[in-house]
């Protein structure tokens, strides 16, 4: 009967102590990431983690949360308590799946916190393509029939459509022109263009770097306004055929929406250190991904600009709902 | 040659050996717990590797999945509850044997051909990696297609002795296969709005449940009498390694040809490999009614056949950057870490990291007999925990790891649903195989007969037109012939032997 008494007494006072927020923070962190292990997105979730860990000095754990698109992971990031001890790596999809129909989520529901990376398109064909210049591969699509072309690198209505789809608008010609055919993701994408089964893989540079260093695969264009620092000789998609359409995938730390002040201060302030630590920089430039940070409500409105252009684009093509 | 003793030298430092042997130890011990994959071993390893160097590194992937994928065979034999999914397709015959007292015909087959066909896939890597690698290259969504359906064909008949139960079994496992949001449309199926479910019905928490939860729950049903049917002790292992040897090479080459085969296509892994090359044996034997009955044979061959495929499915990962499987999806992650990036560049500037690797595969079915002795010994410690004490031990386990395989209380629902679902197909005589069979391979049929539909434009004769698909397709219509032959020909004989099944107790 004491120990009883002695338990329930502890769970009363665990239930109604305060936070003290001065004190963040003073247990273990959650991280929640919407794709699998070992992939690009969790191999930079746990190089912030083990950054953010140095400057918080709490255990910062990575979770896998994958599934539906990203749907499933960018929900749990959004429905945690917004206590600073659950953030996320939200990652493109936010400001995608919504406009699907997929889900009500869209950037409101986080606190955004900082960007951390963004990987613009490209626009791979086979080697042995006949297209030299992403000029010439524009025209021939506009002058050959729908259906004459096609493509892929990602699911339907995922950042890679939205890539090219975009890129055929900007250019005034009619998206559908152009085959989407839906794949798990770049790898098995870039293995139909080998294959022979699809003529463009519009997926960012780094998902194409080995077959592009293999020389199997040409990358024609880069949808950004500046060139790549990966691979600088790839022109940008202004300079060869004056079109302003720019398409990055990106990654960026979030949290549910109302997390205070001063939490969100000292997590923006820990990320930037992250950001700027050799390890982060060594480990972006090695892997190929374009590191870029934004802090707090920059990141926010970099989110919310995203969110407009990319639901233009898919209410033109017929995706969005 | 100087970059091979190079090699060497790389290879026979003291961290290397360590994180070896460690990774070996780790894999043998995950794998050899029901429910935890060789895939789940090897992204639990990732972390680790961060602190290693690059050959070290690779090196632990390689011991951990190789030992992994053999280690879920020892769950199988003595338990029924296969340890991993490569496993599974021949856990009726492993633990049949143990059952008549024989386990270690059964074990030490598992051991002795799981080492040789993972030795096999190596050398295929080594020797043939480029050249093979450009031809599976090759392959898109048509030849991929007939593949998916050459493989739940195999799922029917090898759904024993009544195909109707197998076709039932296989739609089962289709319809959960398309729960969800991943299918080519991007449409969420079968989801009833909830979140979720729209990451669909995850593998490992099915395969947990179907597997070990019905196991769990016969177990409760019938009662916690003595642990009747378990053996005492295993045996010696290597006592039947020379007449196996003698009387089965021919299977065990076969299916060391097909693992490695099924190892160098992209994403399709060593539990293909193994169903596939189990339901060959069975083809070709001429014993097909033992199957399933605990029979040695199909157990050389798909023993031979996954573990072939674990080294082989590293062919298009190194040259390509494409994975061959799960697990190699995991370990091009880390060689971009430590700055090996997979390419035909690798082969041209360090090839002498290469061939370590190649030498740690080497060295990893090597060990994969004293480690895989040691560990059976272990094991047959688990069949004198009483029923009481080793069932509640299988559900903590298995409820840990189906939580794990996507953090989420969502997981371990699953796994509690498919154990009903498991036990209740048991109990009407409804064969599992086909149904995990169709949970994995309907996906990859489905994507691959849509996106072969949409680049021909509705065009059905882009099926056939290239050379490849047309061989695979022609091989296809072979199969069916055969199955349909054997349906028609034998039926006057089988028929007046036919006895209903009856419901196990």
């Amino acid at each position: 009967m004491k120990l009883l008494k002695s338990i329930l007494v502890s769970v009363a006072l665990a239930g109604t102590a305060v936070p003290a927020l001065a004190d963040y923070p003073e247990r273990p962190i959650t991280l929640y990431v919407a794709w699998g292990a070992g992939g690009g997105t969790d191999a930079v979730a746990r190089l912030i983690a083990v950054g953010l860990e140095k400057e918080l000095g709490q255990p910062v754990n990575v979770v896998n949360r994958t599934g539906g698109s990203g749907v499933v992971g960018h929900a749990a990031m959004a429905e945690a308590d917004p206590d600073g001890y659950t953030l996320g790596l939200a990652t493109t999809e936010v400001n995608l799946m919504h406009w699907l129909g997929l889900t009500e989520l869209d950037y409101n529901v986080y606190t955004p916190l900082a960007l951390m990376n963004t990987d613009p398109a490209g626009v791979q064909v086979s080697a042995d393509s006949e297209y030299k210049t992403v000029g010439d591969l524009l025209k021939a699509i506009n002058d050959s029939p729908a259906g004459t072309f096609k493509a892929t690198g990602s699911g339907q209505g995922s950042s890679w459509h939205v890539a090219i789809a975009g890129m055929l608008n900007a250019a005034g010609t009619d998206a559908s022109k152009v085959t989407w055919v839906p794949s798990d993701g770049a790898a098995s994408g870039l293995q139909e263009l080998l294959a022979g089964g699809v003529d463009i893989v519009p997926s960012s540079l780094v998902e194409a770097r080995a077959l592009i260093e293999a020389g199997r695969v040409k990358s024609l264009a880069y949808m950004s306004s500046e060139r790549s620092q990966l691979f600088p000789d790839v022109p940008t998609l202004k300079e060869e055929s004056g079109s302003d359409w720019e398409f990055g995938a990106w990654r960026g730390i979030v949290a549910p929406k109302g997390l205070p002040d001063d939490v969100r201060d000292r997590l923006v302030s820990a990320l930037e250190t992250v950001y700027n630590s050799e390890d982060f920089q060594g480990f972006m430039s090695k892997q190929g991904f374009g590191a870029r940070f934004l802090p707090g409500e920059e990141f926010g409105k970099f989110m919310a600009t995203n969110d407009v252009n990319f639901g233009e684009t898919m209410k033109a093509i017929g995706l969005a709902k | 040659m100087d970059a091979i003793a190079q090699a060497f030298g790389l290879v026979t430092t003291w961290d290397v050996i360590f994180s070896v042997l460690l990774a070996s130890i780790f894999g043998l011990f995950v794998g050899a717990i029901p429910g935890l994959t060789a895939t789940m071993a090897t992204a639990m390893l990732v972390p680790l590797t961060f602190f290693m160097e690059p050959v070290a590194a690779v090196g632990a992937m390689v011991a951990c999945s190789a030992m992994a994928i053999f280690a879920g065979d020892i769950p199988g034999a003595l338990l029924r509850i296969p340890g991993t999914p490569a496993s599974a397709a021949y856990v009726e015959d492993t633990y049949r044997l143990t059952q008549k007292g024989k386990a270690e015909l059964g074990l030490g087959a598992c051991v002795l051909f799981s080492a040789l066909g993972g030795l096999f896939g190596t050398l295929v890597l080594i020797f043939a990696a480029p050249s093979l690698a450009e031809f599976a290259i090759k392959f898109s969504s048509p030849e991929y297609f007939w593949i998916a359906l050459l493989g739940l064909t195999c799922a029917v008949f090898m759904g024993a002795s009544n195909p109707a139960r197998g076709l039932l079994s296989l739609f089962i496992g289709l319809t959960v296969a398309s729960v969800g949001l991943n299918n080519p449309a991007g449409i969420p199926r079968l989801t009833f709005g909830s979140t979720e479910m729209l990451a669909g019905i995850d593998f490992i928490p099915v395969m947990i449940g179907i597997f070990a939860i019905s196991e769990v729950l016969r177990t409760v049903m019938a009662g916690t009498g003595a642990t009747e049917g378990a053996p005492r002790a295993v045996g010696n292992i290597f006592r039947d390694w020379g007449w196996m040897l003698k009387n089965y090479w021919a299977q065990s080459l076969r299916g060391n040809v097909t693992g490695t085969a099924i190892g160098i296509l992209p994403g399709a892994g060593a539990d293909v490999a193994a169903y596939v090359s189990y339901a060959v044996s069975r083809r070709f034997s001429k014993t097909p009614e033992k199957y399933g009955e605990g029979h040695v044979e199909g157990v050389i061959e798909a023993a031979a056949a996954n573990n072939a495929s674990l080294s082989s499915a590293w062919v298009p990962a190194l040259v390509f950057g494409i994975p061959g499987d799960t697990i190699t999806a995991i370990v091009i992650g880390v060689l971009y870490v430590k700055g090996m990036n997979p390419g035909p560049t690798l082969f041209m500037f360090n090839p002498q990291t290469i061939y370590a690797v190649f030498l740690i595969f080497i060295l990893a079915n090597l060990i994969m007999v004293p480690l895989g002795w040691g560990l059976i010994k272990l094991s047959k410690n688990i069949l004198r925990v009483p029923k009481q004490v080793l069932m509640p031990l299988i559900l903590i386990f298995c409820i840990v790891g189906a939580f794990a395989s996507n953090n989420a209380v969502y997981g371990v629902t699953i796994m509690l649903v498919f154990g009903i679902v498991g036990y209740l197909m048991e109990e009407n005589g409804i064969p599992i195989a086909p149904c995990v069979l169709g949970i994995v391979i309907g996906p990859i049929l489905e994507k691959n007969l849509i996106s072969t539909l949409i680049k021909s434009q509705g065009n059905l004769l882009d099926f056939v037109n290239r050379p490849v698909a047309f061989g695979i397709f022609v091989l296809f219509c072979l199969i069916w012939v055969a199955i349909i032959w054997s349906w028609i020909r034998p039926r006057e004989r089988e028929e007046a032997a036919w006895v209903p099944e009856e419901p196990k107790p």
